[in-house]
């Protein structure tokens, strides 16, 4: 291993900028002229609108102009979409109701956009918007997941009993016989919390039209340019795609939340043209609570059957998920495809029937975050073996680890085929690292000092190289998932490579660069990474689903075996030897049983002054791409454990230790993978701890600022104990799984695991916070008094 | 409009701004440092930290009006020249950032951490005093490392610091 090939702990390329205060973020964009968008939001979660009067502010100063969905709906702009088709049980297509930009007769969320006010400056747009008067006329609010359905009011007309979909998964006959047969039920009613992804830099966008060439510009905080390009284009009607480019420069973390196609670069980007001027938005942060896609947000009861010897026999699960007022882009396949095929765990289980009921309700729209439906699916069922293993009076680790699945390939009753794993080996390091054995004497220590101490286990699975573009076209999905690379050799030897994927945080300009470096033998300063520009990288699919290493990095790896080809041709001319006497290794081409060798930068020079050999016979240049379709999802998984302790007398729950052992495959920077563990359990501690988005009965969201939405901070947080092991993935040319959402997925029901284990209950709602803890800890403490 | 005059990153600059102008716009907005980021509006994130005569503010929520006649130091103005100060070179040696826009704050924070609590920061230290900081990417493992490291090497480069005083 090199000190900047695969497996090395690269410092990051990218910290330079970021560490010196160099970094290009959207907001920092700033072009001639620009003008400033604001927009007038509904005040109330539901109401229709009977008249917008836009004249007063239209005569404030610096107002450039006030659009409605009217002036959209006249410039034949369309709606947002949902780019995955679901299907009920009985093979109809969900009922998606109509999202346009701007509302068109109603709003149907706080936060929905009604108008959009351009002016010279910020300050004059939002004055302007405080003068439009709006004839709302209110109706009742549908605010909670459970009850939505049938609820009485109807938010779509498209939806009456506001279902989008009734959708199942598994084999209902056999698992309901599994249940018939079995000695011991466990029986959970669960809460997946709603949450609010929360990346530091908020949404922003600036659009800009040259009316010389009719061409729009838009910079925009996505994680996936070019799927927004075609989704403003082809489905929105923008412009065509080539005449719109869009820049995702520096992106400020995104979970998923920047996804997703949103109103307010669809606005910002049309505006332009029509008041003549670039025009930028901005979200504060309370905009960015309101009208950020959520996450979560599901009501499930989960039954587990196990045989006398505590094998599991079956499970049963039926959800209710709540996608908010409209269908954010990826929205429906969270709650189905990317949650249902993951209930099977590390787990041997025989028949699984999962139903899904998808609801409408008057709150912002919910979509996919760091782990979208694997977290959902994770806690579901390891909730239940925690629980189950109580019940049965096992020991947890050992419950799991009977019911770990051993050979593989495996087959699960839910669609997925596990390619590789050693979940066992994973458990073993974790118990080693957490010091399992030590732990009923610590318990006792805390005992000592009036605390309450728990332990508890996550053993997760998830699928990430997203994805196998037929297959996930057979499940409903509107686009292929592949990626595309271009690895461009200039004549001196140093290489750009165009990637679609793109990174807000991930570092791909390292490990990708490690990548190139590695295997062409250059130095990494020598290797550039540029992403993020429809006009410079070929069409891509972006960054989500931990795909950018195992599909993105694929997908650099086949063109460098396309760029090592063609130099094998160039390399045989001037060595003056036959090409299948070629070979390529630390970047050099040499002839076989011979000193005669070549270093990758001549033979760069060579393919492009092309005097060694015939133009027309072989093409001049060094540049190959190539498009990579996975074969198969990934399946990293792993075991954390998480020790704490309570305080009975506050409530206060403190991670005392977390051991996580994740297995995701070969790692091309440890550096890299242990800090996306680390942001990832965060993210999950947040979850079961202190995060929580609450809507009143009127659909007014209470939590919308970071005064009243808990976000994690530093003194909340241990330091984490991350091991590794690794069963190289084998669908890939890389053996890599992808690390991203791991801890977001293993650490809630690790927590929450851990604090019924300290309290001797069987559940406790997320957010466990301190109000919480206690009340449940009081109760413990006079049931212990009472017995 | 009011005209205000301050020392940034060493530089005297002069502006006329509307008086409800905050720093971070000015900034921002006026200077085109565009290293100072805003991430919250209500002064719970520290994305905005920057040095007003030495200490740490948050530039969100202090009027330019308010810094006439400063000296402002922001994350453009802590490097030495090509040099990066040494809380710079701990955050990269350390992974102690990812998505980058919370660390500018950070980095600002954590030297006026240093310069009131002195070279020498305990792992619990560095968590409680760092309570006026959000990051949503590192889970801040690796910004506690980082801290400690460069709060060690501001002391071998004899880098002074205030407590002292406090």
């Amino acid at each position: 291993m090199s000190a900047t090939g695969i497996g090395a702990a690269v410092r990051r390329k990218e910290d330079h900028r970021f560490i010196t205060g160099q970094g290009r973020y959207t907001d920092d964009v700033n072009r001639p002229g620009q003008a400033h968008a604001y927009f007038l939001r509904s005040p109330h979660a539901h109401a229709t609108i009977s008249g917008i009067d836009t004249g007063a502010a239209a005569s404030m100063p610096g107002v450039l102009g006030i659009f409605t969905g009217a002036d959209l709906a006249a410039d034949k702009i369309g709606g947002l979409i949902c780019g995955w088709m679901i299907h009920n049980k009985d093979g109809s297509p969900m009922r998606a109701g109509a999202h346009p930009a701007l509302a068109q007769g109603k709003v149907r969320y706080v936060g929905d956009h009604v108008a959009v006010v351009v002016a010279e400056t910020l300050a004059q747009a939002k004055d302007a918007a405080e003068a439009i008067v709006v004839d709302y006329q209110e109706l009742p609010a549908v605010v909670d997941t459970a009850t939505a359905a049938g609820a009485g009011t109807v938010i779509h007309d498209e939806a009456p009993d506001n279902t989008v979909f009734n959708w199942h998964l598994g084999d209902k006959a056999a698992t309901d016989k599994a249940f018939a047969g079995a000695a011991h039920v466990t029986r959970l009613d669960l809460v997946n919390n709603r949450l609010v992804p929360n990346a530091m830099e908020p949404r922003a966008a600036v659009g800009d039209y040259d009316a010389g060439d009719g061409v729009f510009t838009l910079f925009t905080t996505s994680q996936n340019p070019h799927v927004a390009r075609l989704v403003l284009s082809a489905f929105i009607g923008i412009a065509p795609e080539n005449k719109l480019r869009v820049i995702a420069p520096d992106v400020g973390g995104g979970f998923g939340s920047k996804i997703f196609i949103y109103a307010e670069e669809t606005v910002c980007v049309w505006a332009a043209k029509k008041v003549g001027r670039p025009v930028k938005w901005t979200a504060d942060r309370t905009e960015a609570f309101l009208s950020d896609a959520h996450g979560r947000d599901h009501v499930t009861h989960a039954e587990l059957a196990t045989d006398g010897d505590g094998r599991i026999l079956g499970l049963k699960v039926h959800t209710k998920a709540n996608l908010g007022a409209y269908l954010s882009t990826f929205s429906s396949s969270v709650p189905t495809y990317l949650y249902a095929p993951l209930l099977s765990g590390q787990y041997n289980i025989p028949a699984i029937y999962c139903e899904v009921d998808a609801v409408y309700t008057n709150t912002a729209p919910v979509d996919a975050y760091r782990g979208a439906g694997r977290p959902e699916a994770t806690f579901v069922i390891e909730r239940l073996m925690e629980v189950t293993a109580r019940q049965l009076g096992k020991d947890p680790a050992k419950f799991r680890m009977q019911n770990y699945i051993r050979s593989f390939p495996h087959q699960t009753p839910v669609i997925m085929m596990y390619d590789a794993g050693n979940y066992g080996a994973s458990m073993k390091k974790a118990l080693e690292m957490i010091d399992y054995k030590g732990f009923g004497k610590r318990k006792r220590d805390s005992a000592r000092s009036g605390k309450l101490r728990g332990i508890g286990f996550s053993s997760y699975i998830e699928a990430c190289g997203i994805a196998p573009s037929a297959a996930v076209g057979s499940l409903g999905a509107g686009v292929g998932l592949w990626e595309s690379a271009e690895v461009r050799v200039n004549p001196v030897g140093t290489v750009e490579v165009l990637t679609g994927s793109h990174s807000h945080g991930q570092g791909h300009e390292t490990t990708f660069a490690q990548l190139v470096s590695d295997r062409l033998g250059i130095p990494i300063d020598n290797v550039s990474i540029i992403h993020g520009d429809t006009d410079k990288v070929q069409m891509g699919m972006g960054t989500y689903g931990s795909r950018s290493g195992a599909v993105g990095m694929s997908a650099i790896f086949k063109a460098i075996d396309k760029v090592i080809a063609k130099g094998k041709k160039v390399a045989a001319h001037v060595l003056e030897a036959d090409e299948a006497d070629i070979d390529f290794a630390d970047g050099h081409f040499s002839v076989k049983g011979t000193d005669r060798k070549l270093d990758f930068g001549s033979c760069a020079l060579q393919a492009y002054v092309a005097h060694k050999f015939n133009g027309q016979e072989l093409e001049p240049g060094l540049k190959e791409g190539a498009f990579y379709d996975p074969t198969n999802f990934t399946f990293p998984a792993g075991v954390h454990i998480c020790e704490l302790e309570i305080d009975p007398q506050t409530g206060v729950t403190r991670i005392e230790r977390w051991a996580a052992v994740d297995d995701f495959g070969n790692i091309i920077n440890p550096m890299i993978v242990e800090g996306q563990v680390h942001g990832g359990i965060a993210q999950g501690v947040g979850q079961a701890l202190l995060e929580g988005a609450r809507y009143d009965a009127e659909g007014q969201l209470v939590t919308a600022s970071f005064m009243d939405y808990c976000m994690p901070r530093a003194d909340d947080l241990p330091s984490f104990d991350v091991g590794m092991t690794v069963t190289p993935c084998p669908s890939n040319p890389l053996g890599i799984k992808g690390c991203g959402e791991a801890g977001a997925i293993a650490s809630p029901p690790a927590v929450i695991n851990a604090i019924t284990d300290a309290l001797g209950h069987e559940d406790i709602a997320m957010p466990a916070t301190p109000q919480a803890v206690w009340r449940a800890a009081q109760k413990s403490i006079s049931r212990l008094a009472a017995e | 409009m009011a005209t205000v005059s301050m020392t940034v990153n060493g530089k005297p600059v002069t502006g006329n701004v509307e008086p409800r102008t905050l720093l971070v716009q000015f900034l921002r907005e006026n200077l085109r440092l565009t290293g100072t980021h805003v991430g919250c509006d209500t002064s719970q994130c520290g994305a905005c930290v920057v040095h007003v005569d030495g200490k740490a503010v948050k530039s969100c929520t202090t009027l330019a009006i308010a810094c006439e006649g400063m000296a402002v130091t922001t994350i453009e103005g802590l490097a030495a020249g090509d040099t990066l100060h040494p809380m710079q070179e701990a955050f990269r040696e350390h992974h102690g950032l990812q998505c980058g826009y919370c660390t500018p704050g950070m980095i600002m924070a954590a030297v006026d951490m240093v310069n009131r609590r002195g070279h020498v920061l305990d792992e619990k230290t560095i968590r409680e005093d760092l309570d006026g900081n959000i990051c949503r990417c590192t889970g801040y493992h690796n910004i506690v490392k980082a801290i400690a490291a460069g709060a060690e090497a501001m002391g071998k480069t004899g880098m002074p610091v205030r407590q002292a005083a406090e």
